[in-house]
């Protein structure tokens, strides 16, 4: 009984091994070593400040999970960072919210194992959604305060520098290695080895040595950071889909209902997933019978909560105002799940 | 000195405060290191980006391991 265990899981991490580390996750990890050390953070600081015009600090809270939380332990104290100094309950959920969801590596890497819709409906789904939450909370709870005082706090830490790049070369850079990962993924070689051969000519011409340094450490990092839970992850994952039954998945998570969405939202808010263990394991479920809907609810709601988690943000908020999140957090995610199933197929 | 980390419990800020610990070996400074982990006492700080290090209340770095090297420096200017 053991030895089949560790049979389904270690057959599940060969399979997976062979098929995706190489064409998705390793581009990946380069891109997400990239935004790290390339791209100042200190700019997308400055537009939660007190000041900043809220559509503009909305609009980036939702999307600059990308850039600022690359690992997720960096969530909370960001978000207490928002909220205490400036920006407000509003767009501090937002980011609270989509920063664990917008994920780079997660989305590609949903895209890849649980197909494009899902990926996009993932990365979609958790910017709209965040502004939604954000507004919600921001409207129930937003009170005055004291903008000079928040102004000076907040201007001693988003303290910009100068980039010392022209910007044309880092998209030219950044577009390069995204076209490396998304003609891998389509296993168009001879144009991965022609993006490959231009990247070391823009690498040589324009890069200095210690830019190059930084990014590769900062891509090690990451490795070092996700893959090994990654790994774990999908070891589990080979386990559930080999003894789960099915019916169970079937019975509770089956379908497009809205009583199925509901329960997947919840369960997801509920589980801890380490980043990115939670799309190899949905891909088990999936294959077992889950719903596309739930596994969308479950996409949404699992990185942003977990029983942990859920502790640190009544921290920071206040325990009514967490209630109010997670209850929102669940409701939107359950109903993109709803809308997802009705409309996709 | 007082030498504060910032950081949630994660690898990154546990390496910075190693490196810190380091530091303050190798310079065999006079220093106090202490980790602070709640949320909310890190935001007081002004750190939004963890793992970050305070020296005599001074933020120096954030978003960053800083390496010995740098964090001697500091310790070098401050005390």
């Amino acid at each position: 009984m053991l030895l089949s265990i560790l049979l389904s899981g270690t057959r599940a991490l060969l399979e997976y091994l062979s098929a995706h580390v190489l064409t998705c996750l390793v581009p990946a990890f380069f891109i997400a070593g990239a935004i790290s050390s390339m791209i100042k953070k200190e700019v997308i600081l400055r537009y939660f400040g007190p000041s900043a015009n809220k559509f503009l600090s909305y609009s980036i809270a939702s999307v600059s999970g990308t850039i600022l939380a690359v690992c997720s332990c960096t969530i909370l104290p960001l978000f207490s960072g928002i909220y205490t100094m400036g920006a407000g309950i509003g767009p501090a959920t937002t980011f609270l919210y989509s920063g664990p969801a917008i994920n780079l590596l997660a989305i590609i890497y949903s895209a890849r194992l649980l197909g494009i819709e899902l990926g996009i409906a993932r990365g979609v789904g958790a910017v709209s959604f965040s502004i939604v939450i954000g507004l919600i909370m921001a409207t129930l709870f937003e009170r005055k305060r004291e903008k000079e005082t928040e102004e000076a706090k907040f201007s001693m830490v988003a303290d910009p520098h100068t980039s010392t790049k022209n910007p044309a070369i880092t998209f030219l850079f950044f577009a390069d290695l995204v076209g490396i990962l998304v003609f891998g993924a389509w296993k168009k070689w001879w144009i991965v080895v022609t993006l490959l051969a231009l990247l070391i000519i823009i690498l040589k011409l324009w890069f200095k040595k210690e830019e190059i340094l930084s990014w590769l450490s900062s891509t090690w990092q990451f490795v070092l950071l996700i893959l090994p839970w990654l790994l774990v992850g999908v070891f589990a994952a080979g386990i559930i889909r080999d003894f789960l039954p099915p019916e169970v998945i079937k019975t509770w998570v089956g379908g497009d209902s809205l009583r199925s969405n509901f329960i997947a939202s919840i369960a997801g808010a509920l589980m801890y997933f380490a980043t990115l263990t939670e799309v190899p394991i949905l891909k088990a479920f999936l294959e077992l019978g889950m719903g596309k809907g739930p596994a969308l609810a479950l996409l949404l709601a699992g990185p942003a909560l977990s029983l942990p988690n859920m502790l640190v943000i009544r921290n920071v908020m206040g325990t009514v105002k967490a209630a109010v999140y997670i209850a929102l957090v669940v409701c939107m995610s359950t109903f993109a799940g709803v809308i997802f199933g009705k409309f996709v197929f | 000195m007082k030498v504060q980390i910032f950081g949630t419990g994660c690898p990154k800020c546990r390496k910075l405060e190693e490196n810190a610990k380091k530091a303050i070996r190798e310079l065999g400074v006079e220093a106090e290191v202490e980790k602070v982990q709640d949320v909310r006492e890190i935001s007081k700080f002004g750190v939004m980006m963890t793992p970050a290090l305070a020296i005599d209340g001074k933020v120096k770095c954030s978003g960053e391991i800083a390496s010995p090297d740098k964090i001697k420096k500091w310790l070098k200017e401050i005390g």
